[in-house]
C-alpha cells in the first residue's frame, strides 16, 4: 500500500545549499533510492544522484540517511515509520559537487599509493600455486564494493581535513591487509601501512565496520591484524632481536 | 575557520550531525559502568584489607606476593619484601590486568568513544580540533598490548589455581564447594574467554602467518581463537563485571557481613 513520504534532501553545490522539504508518493517494498528517483522524475528533474546497479553491488549510491552513512539502494523505507521524515544528504567527508554527488577522488589518489601485487616467481611449470586455506582470509576483503562509506564515516578524515594527506583510510587498510596476507606477495607492506598510509592514526573505534554494507569485519580482520604485524616489526623486542641475530630480511620476518 | 563536516569544501549543513537515533546510549552506559568499576577497584586496591576469606582469595589480590599479605593468602610465597607495609599487595599485581584491559583493542574503542568522544558515535563529530591517533606518546604505548597479554595469561593460570583450591572448606579440607567456589569458577571461565579471545592472542596463534597450509595445527588454533574473538567485547564486559562481583563477595565474607553458602 502506498503512502506520501516526507523527505528532506540536501540540494546545492560548492557555493552553498540547504535541506529542502518534499513529499513523495512511495509504494510498499521500495527503498530510499526509489523515492529519490520518483522525486527526480516528478518534482526535481535536475536532482543530482550517483547510482548504478540498484542492488548494493556497485557502491555508487552512497549517502547519509538520517545522518548515517548508507547505500540508498539498500535502505528500505519500511525501516522507518510512514509518518517519519527521512533526511538524505551527500557524504559529508568529501568535497561536494552537486546535490547528493560528492568528489571521491581522494580515494582514488590513495589507491594509487599502494604498490601493486608483486608475486613470487612461478613454479617450474609456469604456474602459481596457492592453497585455498591460504587465500580465503583475503577473499573476505575482495567483497569490498568501494562505496567509500567506511572512508566517509572515519572520523580521522571526516573531522580533520588536514589528516587526508597522511591517512589512507579503512578501505585501503583492507587492501594493505589483503596483499600482506597473500601467500605469494613479496612486498613488506607493514612499513608502508604504518608510515605512508597512517595506520597508527586509526584508533579502532569500528565505525568503518558498522557502516560496511558488505559486512566486512574491517577492524577485526584487517586493521587490527595489520597493527599487530606492525607491532611484530617495530614494537616487539623479541621479534626485533630475532631479526638482528638471524639477519632475516623484512619479508621473512612475517612467518611464511 | 570551520573544519571537518562544517569545512568549506563539504556540503553546507549547519548541524554537526543529523543522526536521530539514540546514539548516545552506548557511550553513556560505557562511561557509567567503567567509571563505577574504576572507583570500586581503586577503593578495593588501595584498601589492602578484607581480600581473603579462607579458602577464597580475591582476584584483585591474586597472586598475593608481598609481605603485607594476610596469612593464608600467599600460596606462591612472599618474594616482594622491599615494599612498605602500608603498600597494598593488590597494587603489585593489578598493573598487569589493568594494562591488559587498558591497551585492549575493544576497551580502546569503548573508552575512546565514551571518555574521549573521539568519536562518541559514528558520524557524530568529535570535539577536538587536532587528532594524531596512536602515533605519539602516550598512546603509542598501546602497541605493547601483547606484553600485557602474556602477563594476563599467567594471571589467568593463577586465577584457575585459585578456583581449584576453592573446592576446600575454611579449614582447607578438600571436597567442598560453596557459593564462593561457584563465583570464582564462573569468573575464571570468563577471564579465560576474555584472555584467549584477545586480538593479540589471535595474531600470535596464527594470524601472523602467510601460509596456513604449512601450519595446520596453528591454523586450527587460529580458527578457534577467531571464533572466540568475535565475542571479545561481550567477554570484556562479562569478565569486568564478574571480577568485581567476585571481589565484592569475598569482601562481604571477609568483613563477616554474610556467611558463605555451602553446597557440600
Amino acid at each position: 500500500m502506498g503512502y506520501d513520504l516526507s523527505m528532506r534532501v540536501w540540494r546545492g553545490n560548492e557555493d552553498g545549499g540547504a535541506l529542502q522539504d518534499f513529499t513523495v508518493s512511495v509504494e510498499e517494498g521500495e527503498v530510499v533510492l526509489d523515492a529519490l528517483h520518483r522525486l527526480q522524475a516528478t518534482q526535481a528533474g535536475d536532482l543530482a544522484i550517483r547510482w548504478n546497479c540498484k542492488a548494493g553491488k556497485c557502491g555508487s549510491c552512497s549517502a547519509e540517511i538520517n545522518g548515517r552513512p548508507r547505500l540508498m539502494c539498500m535502505t528500505r523505507l519500511s525501516e522507518y515509520e510512514p509518518s517519519e521524515t527521512i533526511t538524505v544528504t551527500p557524504m559529508r567527508t568529501f568535497p561536494i559537487i552537486k546535490d547528493l554527488v560528492t568528489d571521491v577522488s581522494y580515494n582514488y589518489e590513495k589507491a594509487k599509493e599502494i604498490p601493486a601485487f608483486a608475486p613470487t616467481p612461478p613454479d617450474p611449470d609456469g604456474k602459481h600455486r596457492m592453497m585455498q586455506v591460504d587465500v580465503e582470509r583475503g577473499q573476505e576483503f575482495r567483497k569490498c564494493i568501494e562505496c567509500f562509506l567506511c572512508q566517509d564515516t572515519c572520523h580521522v578524515v571526516r573531522d580533520h581535513e588536514d589528516n587526508k594527506s597522511a591517512f589512507a583510510g579503512p578501505r585501503f587498510f583492507l587492501r594493505y591487509a589483503e596483499l600482506d596476507m597473500h601467500p605469494l606477495d613479496t612486498h613488506d607492506r607493514r612499513q608502508l601501512a604504518q608510515a605512508a598510509a597512517g595506520l597508527s592514526m586509526c584508533n579502532i573505534t569500528k565505525c568503518c565496520t558498522e557502516v560496511c554494507p558488505e559486512h566486512i569485519k574491517i577492524t577485526d580482520n584487517a586493521i587490527i591484524p595489520m597493527k599487530e604485524r606492525v607491532v611484530d616489526r617495530k614494537y616487539d623486542p623479541l621479534v626485533w632481536l630475532g631479526s638482528k641475530i638471524f639477519r632475516r630480511d623484512q619479508r621473512e620476518e612475517v612467518e611464511s | 575557520m570551520a573544519t571537518g563536516v562544517l569545512g568549506p569544501e563539504r556540503a553546507r549543513i549547519d548541524k554537526p550531525t543529523l543522526r536521530q537515533d539514540r546514539w548516545w546510549i552506548y557511550p553513556a552506559v560505557t562511561f557509567i559502568v567503567f567509571t563505577a568499576f574504576v572507583v570500586y577497584s581503586t577503593w578495593r586496591a588501595f584498601s589492602g584489607a578484607n581480600y581473603y576469606a579462607s579458602p577464597y582469595l580475591s582476584p584483585f589480590y591474586s597472586p598475593c606476593l608481598s609481605t603485607a599479605c594476610v596469612p593464608g593468602a600467599s600460596d606462591f610465597g612472599q618474594p616482594i619484601s622491599f615494599l612498605p607495609a602500608w603498600f597494598s599487595p593488590a597494587l603489585v599485581i593489578l598493573v598487569f590486568p589493568l594494562g591488559f584491559r587498558l591497551t585492549c583493542y575493544y576497551y580502546r574503542k569503548a573508552y575512546y568513544r565514551a571518555f574521549w568522544l573521539s568519536p562518541a558515535a559514528c558520524a557524530v563529530p568529535e570535539p577536538h580540533k587536532k587528532y594524531t591517533g596512536e602515533r605519539r606518546f602516550p598512546l603509542i604505548l598501546q602497541n605493547i598490548h601483547r606484553w600485557f597479554f602474556y602477563a594476563a595469561f599467567l594471571i589467568a593460570i593463577i586465577l584457575s589455581y585459585d578456583a581449584v583450591i576453592a573446592f576446600r572448606d575454611e579449614n582447607h579440607e578438600w571436597g567442598h564447594m560453596g557459593l564462593g567456589t561457584l563465583i570464582l569458577l564462573v569468573n575464571v571461565v570468563l577471564i579465560w574467554l576474555y584472555t584467549l579471545s584477545c586480538h593479540s592472542c589471535r595474531h600470535i596463534t596464527g594470524g601472523r602467518l602467510r601460509n596456513f597450509s604449512k601450519h595446520p595445527l596453528r591454523y586450527r588454533f587460529w580458527t578457534f581463537v577467531s571464533k572466540l574473538n568475535g565475542h571479545h567485547a561481550r567477554f570484556a564486559w562479562a569478565s569486568l563485571i564478574s571480577v568485581a562481583l567476585a571481589d565484592f563477595y569475598i569482601y562481604l565474607l571477609a568483613t563477616n557481613t554474610i556467611s558463605d553458602v555451602r553446597f557440600f
